[in-house]
């Protein structure tokens, strides 16, 4: 019938269309979120509304103390974004990524702190091995219940995500306490995560941001991610078990030995988010107190945002993280905090519907294409 | 059943009244034009087939007359009135009713929640089963359709569900039924029960439409017969006076052979081998296959003939190595293979056409190219140090679909899931068969559809037998056992039952030795 014609387009083709799509499609629910967060904006304070939203939108590229802090932020954000990306990929919903964040958090600080045998410049790099490695454990145990059980991920997910939180307060109660400030000691700065010159670019003046060498780390991760997913025989497998279990284990794929591998990855991904927050050098150190890791969980925006594709969450994590710093700002102008986190959930679930917009455009191209076809 | 004269008497007393007609209808789809303005009008107490090859859009048609497309072109008329039919619920308010080729029920819904759904009637917000639940019961009586109003749709049989789904149209006084291939899930006794049914039905004055492409069910239970080919209507016949010869010509364009050309077969060394194989069921312990021993040859088909349910999906799967066995042993080329997994029986040379195609033949999202290497990724040329070449697969994949003829909008970059039922079937044959196997295992390979491409999956059989592949072959249409087979085997109840020679046993035989005990071994 029409095989012939059509059956020259080529593969590179087929997947700019695709991809073409997806980013309109991301743009423009990006300037929905936008427009009704304004408008709840509004709401709220009309008299400030105005400006405070400038400030939400200008604030992550007022200057370049802010650009550092957009990186900064989006650094762990990213690691739990690539992350969820990941499970998702291989048909796996991730939502123990803030417990797998904790636990390579605490790891790579308890390595930073007391692993005083090793200078400081190994030091860190022992730090984040670790961190992912604890983060995998946390990954690998719901995907082998899954695997050898079938026990739903999100549930074992979710009781891992309670398990890492009180283990590692009760952890850092025992072995790295700071008990002035109830938090985790400090990591001494030499066993930090070098800067990598960031220091020196985002700065103003003699305010330096947090910015340094972790943003390189994460977008190095989404790019090896990237890869292994669209390049590699292993990628072939995982995202074979991910969209179809039978068919995989009919072609021969050791479906149980793909998902404990995805859920291990993921969780590495996160462990390593952890680390690189906490050995970042903000002087930051993780509060005993019984709250989830909230980085775990806006991982899952940041996937949804980049609907899955590594390269996209690095973009999405930044696009969250200036609206954070942004939001920061916004408390100039009279907005209470809770209001700038309602205004900017806003924003990111209206940006979610890109998923929605996605399908409307490839309609939309799809009918074109047809009324071409009729003239 | 059989006998002309009695359809034909239901067909002559009644009126000719037209109740729907179809004008020029041309429907398009990006780049396609699946109907090419195609005429057909459908009287009161007719049984009207729509005949047509996969994919020459019989479905297509059926949608923009059940309201799930909008025709680009024409006109449809509903007692000479003109009407647009928007939706599925337009058409049901036209007294348009539809049994989907795939049943739209409520697995946890009783059979009358079925049937109510979507019309129940309600007093103060409350449902009111009673007056639903006597009118369903007045209908299933006056046409004959058994059912169980009060049993959960997931625990019944497919033949009542079908039935359910036809006292959906009947419950809402539809007088237009449309029934997509409804015996292609169906056991041959199911068929026979259907096709009283579809009879009564009609000699009640309404109209039905049957979608098939099995030329006997046609013959036997139609009056008239309009054939659709690529998109154009071919011409619509009065079925008494046409042969299934004929039909099938108009349907494919070009003459069809009904029967198998092959050469005797020429076996040479055993390529599998079970002996005393049990598998027993998780659920009950009850053995679903039991003590099986057989022997494939190289260069032979041999056939697994059988009721479907009789232990033939478990015996596959143990082979094949997707389900795990409880006794006895496998081996191919001479090599045990029970204990190891799907891949290691890959390498032995096994190939698997199996039996749901969509569950276990494709990764639906994936595209063509992906689909095709999909038990060949691994190889080296397809990858190297674990990163694919997707040059060589995406030529690989085109080599495939050109050797294959396998229909794709856009090449090996096609989502599986956008291809038809025929050409994903087409898709799995080309991925087993050019892996070269020395052991072909084919489950239903013809199962819905066409009858050209049927004849075509047969030649690629054959000649894979003939190039010395060991081929197993399990089918439950008797006509495709004793053309294709060199050997049968029956299953009854988990046992093979009995071996029989296609040459020598006839079907009346193979019928008993299918449906009754193995009281006569080996006959043949």
């Amino acid at each position: 019938m029409m095989e012939g014609k059509s059956g020259k387009r080529s593969f590179s083709g087929f997947i700019e269309e695709l991809s073409g799509a997806s980013f309109v499609a991301s743009i423009a629910s990006i300037l929905v979120g936008l427009l009704v967060g304004y408008l709840v904006l509004l709401s709220t304070n009309p008299s400030n509304a105005a400006q405070a939203f400038k400030a939400l939108l200008r604030s992550g590229i007022a200057d370049r103390r802010s650009m550092g802090q957009v990186l900064y932020f989006a650094t762990p954000v990213m690691m739990t974004g690539l992350s969820v990306s990941f499970g998702n990929k291989t048909g796996l919903f991730n939502i123990g990524a803030s417990g797998q964040f904790i636990v390579g958090a605490y790891v790579a600080i308890l390595v930073g702190v007391r692993l005083t045998a090793v200078p400081g410049q190994f030091r860190w790099v022992i730090a984040l091995l670790m961190a992912m490695f604890a983060g995998g454990i946390w990954g690998a145990l719901p995907g082998v219940l899954k695997s050898l059980r079938n026990v739903n991920e999100v549930i074992s997910c979710i009781m891992m995500n309670y398990i890492g939180m009180y283990t590692v307060n009760f952890l850092i109660t025992k072995t790295v306490f700071d008990p002035l400030k109830n938090q985790s000691l400090r990591v001494p700065t030499e066993a930090n995560v070098p800067k990598m010159g960031m220091d020196l670019v985002f700065r103003v003046g003699n305010q330096t941001s947090s910015a340094n060498g972790g943003i390189f780390i994460a977008v190095g991760v989404a790019v090896l991610a990237h890869i292994i997913l669209e390049r590699t025989k292993f990628g072939f497998e995982l995202k074979a078990c991910g969209f179809n279990k039978d068919a995989a284990k009919y072609a021969g794929i050791n479906e149980r030995k793909c998902i404990v591998a995805s859920m291990a990855i993921a969780g590495a991904m996160s462990g390593l988010g952890g680390a690189l927050l906490y050995l970042a050098g903000s002087g930051k150190g993780i509060d005993v107190i019984d709250v989830m890791a909230q980085e775990g969980f806006n991982g899952i925006p940041v996937a949804l945002l980049a609907l899955n594709n590594p390269i996209g969450a690095v973009f999405s994590s930044l696009f969250i993280s200036y609206l954070n710093v942004g939001g920061f700002n916004m408390q100039l102008y009279n907005f209470a905090p809770q209001v700038i986190e309602i205004i900017i959930s806003i924003i990111i679930y209206f940006s979610a519907f890109s998923l929605v917009l996605k399908t409307w455009i490839r309609n939309l191209v799809s009918k074109k294409n047809k009324s071409r076809v009729v003239e | 059943m059989g006998d002309p004269l009695s359809h034909c008497a239901s067909y002559c007393r009644w009126p000719m009244e037209t109740i729907v007609e179809m004008s020029q209808i041309t429907k398009r789809f990006a780049g396609i034009t699946a109907c090419d303005s195609i005429d057909l009008d459908l009287r009161k107490g007719e049984i009207h087939a729509l005949l047509g090859e996969n994919g020459a859009g019989k479905s297509t048609l059926m949608g923009v007359l059940f309201g799930m497309h909008q025709p680009d072109e024409g006109v449809i008329k509903i007692n000479g009135a003109p009407v647009k039919i928007s939706s599925p619920s337009d058409a049901t308010r036209h007294g348009i009713g539809m049994v989907h080729q795939h049943f739209k029920l409520v697995h946890n819904f009783t059979v009358l929640e079925n049937i109510v759904l979507g019309d129940e009637s309600t007093k103060n917000g409350f449902l009111v089963m009673k007056e639903a639940r006597e009118k369903v019961l007045a209908i299933s009586q006056k046409y004959g359709l058994m059912i169980d109003p009060d049993s959960e749709v997931s625990s019944i049989t497919v033949g009542m569900q079908q039935r359910t789904e036809i006292l959906k149209m009947l419950y809402r006084d539809n007088d237009v039924l449309i029934f997509d291939e409804p015996t292609a899930v169906l056991t041959p006794q199911e068929i026979t029960e259907l096709m009283k049914i579809m009879r009564g039905l009609a000699h009640e004055g309404k109209a039905i439409l049957f979608i098939s492409h099995k030329l006997n069910e046609i013959k036997e239970v139609s009056n008239r017969c309009t054939i659709i080919r690529k998109g154009k209507k071919i011409g619509t016949v009065d079925t008494f006076n046409t042969t299934p010869q004929s039909l099938s010509e108009m349907m494919v364009g070009r003459k069809v052979s009904f029967d198998v050309i092959k050469a005797p077969p020429n076996p040479g060394q055993v390529v599998l081998e079970v002996e005393g194989l049990s598998v027993a069921s998780r659920l009950t312990g009850k053995n679903l296959v039991e003590d099986a021993s057989f022997v494939v040859k190289e260069g032979e088909i041999v056939c697994i003939a059988g009721i479907e349910g009789n232990g033939q999906s478990d015996l596959i799967n143990a082979i094949t190595g997707l389900g795990a066995i409880d006794s006895g042993s496998i081996k191919i080329n001479g090599h045990e293979v029970s204990n190891l997994g799907i891949r290691s029986r890959s390498y032995e040379g096994m190939a698997h056409i199996p039996e749901d195609r969509q569950k276990h033949g494709l990764v639906m999202d994936f595209n063509l190219a992906y689909n095709l290497v999909l038990q060949r990724y691994y190889e080296s040329g397809f990858q190297k140090a674990g990163f694919l070449n997707y040059k060589k697969i995406r030529e690989y994949a085109s080599a495939l679909i050109e050797k294959f003829d396998i229909r794709c909008a856009n090449g090996p970059a096609t989502i599986a899931r956008e291809m038809s039922g025929g050409n994903q079937q087409k898709a799995i044959i080309a991925r087993e068969v050019d892996r070269k196997p020395k052991l072909l295992v084919a489950v239903q390979p013809t199962r819905g559809l066409d009858v050209g491409a049927i004849e075509n999956i047969h030649e690629q059989l054959v000649e894979e037998r003939d190039k010395g592949a060991a081929i197993l072959l399990v089918s439950l249409e008797l006509d495709e056992v004793m053309s294709i087979s060199d050997r049968i085997l029956v299953m009854f109840e988990g046992k093979i039952v009995a071996e029989a020679d296609p040459q020598k046993i006839t079907y009346q035989q193979l019928g008993l030795y299918m449906s009754s005990s193995g009281s006569a071994q080996g006959a043949g």
